[in-house]
């Protein structure tokens, strides 16, 4: 299975056609099927003007995105993508369209046409999936934000997409409700195969991911796995980026004239390579 | 505070009355209006209320909730009501005179049928949007109306947008306050002061909520097109309306209710 | 030296005396001194917010008191006005409640609203803006013109022109991306340093309070559950995991070196002293002596650490 689900081929795009700031500027990228790609970035670097084009909300300048070999410039094939690739934004409060939970989630299928019986079964799946099915009587804004994004999701996972985009979902949550939409995800992309592409600015949830992509000024500057990455920590650093303090505890180590190993970016590895050497 | 306005606020539930079919609780809530300017007896407003009561008991909805989603309203019930005492002649001696005001039995009854019926009013029709979710009431009208098609009339793109308008009174609501609270944090008189200081103080409370209301509108639009919305076109629902024979009884109930309390002004006029 | 904030017992209840009430804070006391830079950490839910919101008068207590700067602050229902300028309030995501046409208008409205004339109006404004790090080009702009984290330092500087004694802030990062959280945090403790005025800065983020505040007041369940230094407050690591909170993640690695039986400090908070500490740990090792924790009875290890487990919950 290593079949390209997204593909941008030298991407470009600005906001104001006449203007001279690209806000992306010749990006090249491809997502693998099941594949959980989070793509990092300061404000302003590009990273949700990319994720907008994933499923045909911008339209590139230059370039092309295809999503599973549909061109998202095809008209006819509009809501074939929009099907396939489902897209969370970062305002819990403005993507819920109903005043019931349940209501909610069906929305997208009920703009599909999808027959009553199918819709139920299929909603009541996604909102079991997600772990909001206890809450599916109850009112959205009553929610808790963390509740409330992952109602966003349920709705698009009833659309049965193979991809979910998620822009600064996280942004506006405090840690527990990150943390259950960080799960949910997780476990969508464990159990179900679908593709997450994560769009964030959190550093730890980038740690999490298979593969990260880091973006500045428009373009793709570091790509890998986190461990690849994060032990590049000045580079990280220069980029306005958090580093994990496990890393960044490993090279002052290492300054201070202690021998570290490569690649630790997180507190159990840190904390084992310590005690090899206290022990 | 701002928190307790209700109306148009949704009570999910599963009782008798949160269950009828709501194209049905619509138009009895239309004539339960036309019932209550109808029956302009005592006795036929007072059966209204016992009505009304009863369909707030079945509905479980506290009785809280009534006397909240009267507050906004009751500067406007007692200020008729106070109109209604002074200036409304009987024909008997007035009850009390002083100077050139006096009043009388007629004014009283008159401001007191009027203060009630104006209430069992907003109070009637808070009982359809509690207990229906605007969804379902929204497809209630699009039901309703859509004979309306035929000329076409944007039925569907109407109820859309009654929905969402709906959806977002509590969030705008609380944001409201948020904003409010932020700006008294800077001195705004929103709470103290002459009333023009606190017209004037409502600007930086108004224009905020506008810039995020837009914002909202616009992040909205883009969520639903992700989503696939495109119009009313080839939509299907979830909750399908479908009259079923509870509805049939719970109508002919109504009705009978709706009778007898026109009856008793016909009856006993006077009462 | 006198304390500036006094909480006395304070509860409070949300609708009370409804079947909806709700009671968000029960019997908090503590005491915040003059100059004093204290970070409030807890759970959504526990009650900070509502906390803060007593700090100006927004909130009235159910019942206890609360005294700012010698003055009970509901004593005098009509002098309630005087506490908004007493303490500046900076709520979550500010930015949406900016409203003029210019940044320098919007940030002067605080101390107009005080009643001040406008050369002190101009003083504070220009000086409130180069605090946050705004350029004075950008103060004749449109608010909304600006991008996030601008709109967000304008706003931040429309409190601070109030100069209030004490300066409270919920959340003043959140949603901002590395360099916006360090640029206004970093402005913030400029202010406090250079002015003297008492920070209460609620965060989410430990590695936040680690790094800006002095002193930590742990909110959990209504009530205080710890107020004390920063490293008193993280060498108590396991019970902050307890409530649900978190640590920094540099506290997490010497926790997990303690319960690996390593004889390391447990009140490490920071990047430099935790290299410090383990340098002098890795000398002594080297000089031969043994690193074990020792573990009489009674000692502050509830349980046989194995080397596998890694400990506390994440």
């Amino acid at each position: 299975m290593n079949e390209m689900i997204l593909e941008a081929k030298d991407l470009h795009f600005r906001y104001d056609p006449d203007g001279s700031a690209w806000a992306l500027d010749g990006v090249t990228t491809r997502v693998r099927r099941g594949e959980f790609v989070a793509v990092l970035g300061a404000n302003g670097c590009g990273k949700s003007t990319l994720a907008k084009h994933f499923n045909a909300i911008l339209l590139p300048e230059q370039g092309a995105v295809t999503v599973e070999g549909m061109d998202t410039a095809d008209d006819d094939k509009l809501y074939d993508i929009r099907q396939k690739v489902g897209m969370v934004f970062q305002n819990p409060d403005n993507q819920i369209v109903a005043t019931v939970v349940e209501e909610d989630v069906a929305f997208a299928l009920e703009n599909l046409g999808v027959p009553t019986p199918e819709m139920r079964r299929r909603i009541d799946d996604a909102m079991k999936m997600t772990g909001i099915y206890e809450l599916r009587h109850r009112a959205p804004h009553n929610l808790s934000g963390g509740q409330k994004q992952r109602v966003a999701i349920a709705g698009i996972v009833a659309m049965s997409p193979d991809c979910i985009v998620l822009d600064e979902a996280t942004a506006m949550l405090d840690p527990r409700g990150r943390e259950q939409v960080m799960q949910t995800i997780h476990r969508l992309n464990r159990d179900m195969g679908i593709t997450v592409v994560a769009i964030t600015h959190y550093m730890e949830e980038a740690a999490r991911a298979d593969r990260v992509i880091v973006m500045s000024r428009g373009r793709i500057v570091m790509e890998g796995t986190p461990t690849e990455v994060f032990s590049r920590t000045e580079e990280v650093r220069a980029l306005h980026l958090d580093v994990p303090q496990a890393a960044e505890l490993r090279d002052e180590l290492v300054k201070a004239g202690i021998p570290m190993s490569e690649g630790i970016i997180d507190p159990g590895a840190c904390a084992q390579a310590l005690y090899e050497l206290l022990k | 505070m701002i928190r307790d306005i209700t109306i148009g606020q949704h009570f999910p539930g599963n009782s008798l009355v949160h269950r009828f079919d709501p194209r049905m609780k619509l138009v009895l809530t239309i004539a339960y209006i036309a019932v209550l300017f109808a029956a302009s007896n005592p006795l036929g407003l007072a059966l209204s209320v016992v009505f009304l009561g009863a369909m707030y008991g079945v509905a479980r909805i506290p009785l809280k909730m009534i006397l909240r989603s009267l507050k906004p309203i009751l500067p406007i019930i007692l200020f008729t009501a106070v109109l209604n005492i002074f200036f409304v002649s009987g024909e008997g001696a007035p009850l009390f005179q002083w100077g050139v005001i006096s009043i009388y039995a007629e004014g009283v009854k008159y401001a007191a049928v009027m203060a009630v019926r104006v209430a069992a009013l907003i109070a009637g029709s808070s009982l359809l949007t509690y207990t229906t979710s605007p969804i379902v009431l929204t497809d209630a009208i699009e039901a309703l109306l859509r004979p309306l098609n035929r000329l076409h009339f944007p039925v569907h793109e109407l109820a859309m947008m009654m929905s969402i308008a709906l959806r977002f009174i509590p969030t705008l609501i609380e944001e409201t306050d948020k904003i409010m609270n932020a700006q008294k944090a800077r001195g705004a008189m929103l709470d103290t002061g002459k009333l023009t200081d606190r017209v004037k103080a409502l600007v930086p409370v108004l224009i905020p909520l506008f810039i995020s209301a837009f914002r909202r509108a616009d992040e909205l639009a883009m969520a639903m097109e992700c989503r696939c919305y495109r119009g009313g076109e080839g939509r299907t629902r979830l909750k399908v309306l479908r009259c079923c024979g509870q509805d049939y009884i719970d109508l002919a109930f109504c009705i009978l209710c709706f009778g007898v309390i026109l009856a008793s002004r016909l009856v006993f006029p006077d009462f | 030296m006198a304390s500036i904030i006094k909480v006395e017992d304070l509860s409070y209840v949300y609708n009370p005396g409804m079947p909806g009430a709700v009671t968000a804070l029960e019997h908090v006391s503590f005491e915040v001194e003059e100059g004093d830079f204290v970070g409030i950490i807890g759970a959504t839910g526990s009650g900070k917010s509502t906390l803060i919101g007593h700090m100006n008068g927004l909130n009235r207590p159910t019942s206890g008191r609360i005294v700012i700067d010698g003055r009970d602050v509901w004593a005098d229902p009509s002098k309630i006005r005087d506490f908004r300028f007493l303490t500046g309030l900076v709520f979550q995501y500010p930015e949406y409640q900016l409203f003029e046409e210019t940044c320098y208008k919007d940030i002067a409205f605080g101390p107009k609203n005080m009643g001040l004339d406008e050369q002190e109006v101009d003083r504070r404004v220009r000086e409130a803006a180069r605090f946050v790090g705004l350029d004075e080009a950008l103060l004749d702009r449109s608010p909304f013109e600006l991008s996030g984290g601008q709109k967000r330092r304008v706003a931040v500087a429309g409190v601070m022109a109030m100069e209030p004694r004490i300066l409270v802030l919920d959340e003043p990062a959140a949603g901002l991306d590395p360099e916006g959280r360090d640029s206004i945090l970093s402005a913030i403790k400029r202010y406090h340093k250079d002015t003297g005025t008492t920070v209460l800065l609620v965060s989410h983020s430990m590695e936040d309070i680690a790094r800006y505040a002095d002193k930590v007041l742990v909110m959990a369940a209504k009530h205080v559950a710890m107020y004390d230094t920063v490293e008193n407050v993280f060498a108590r690591a396991q019970e902050l995991l307890a409530l649900g909170l978190s640590v920094p993640q540099v506290t997490k690695i010497f926790l997990k070196l303690r319960q690996m039986g390593i004889d390391v400090p447990a009140d490490v908070y920071t990047i430099p002293y935790a290299v410090k500490k383990i340098v002098e740990a890795k000398a002594r090792h080297d000089a031969g002596e043994s690193l074990e924790l020792p573990r009489p009875a009674g000692a502050p290890q509830p349980k046989q650490p194995e080397r596998q487990e890694g400990g506390a919950a994440e």
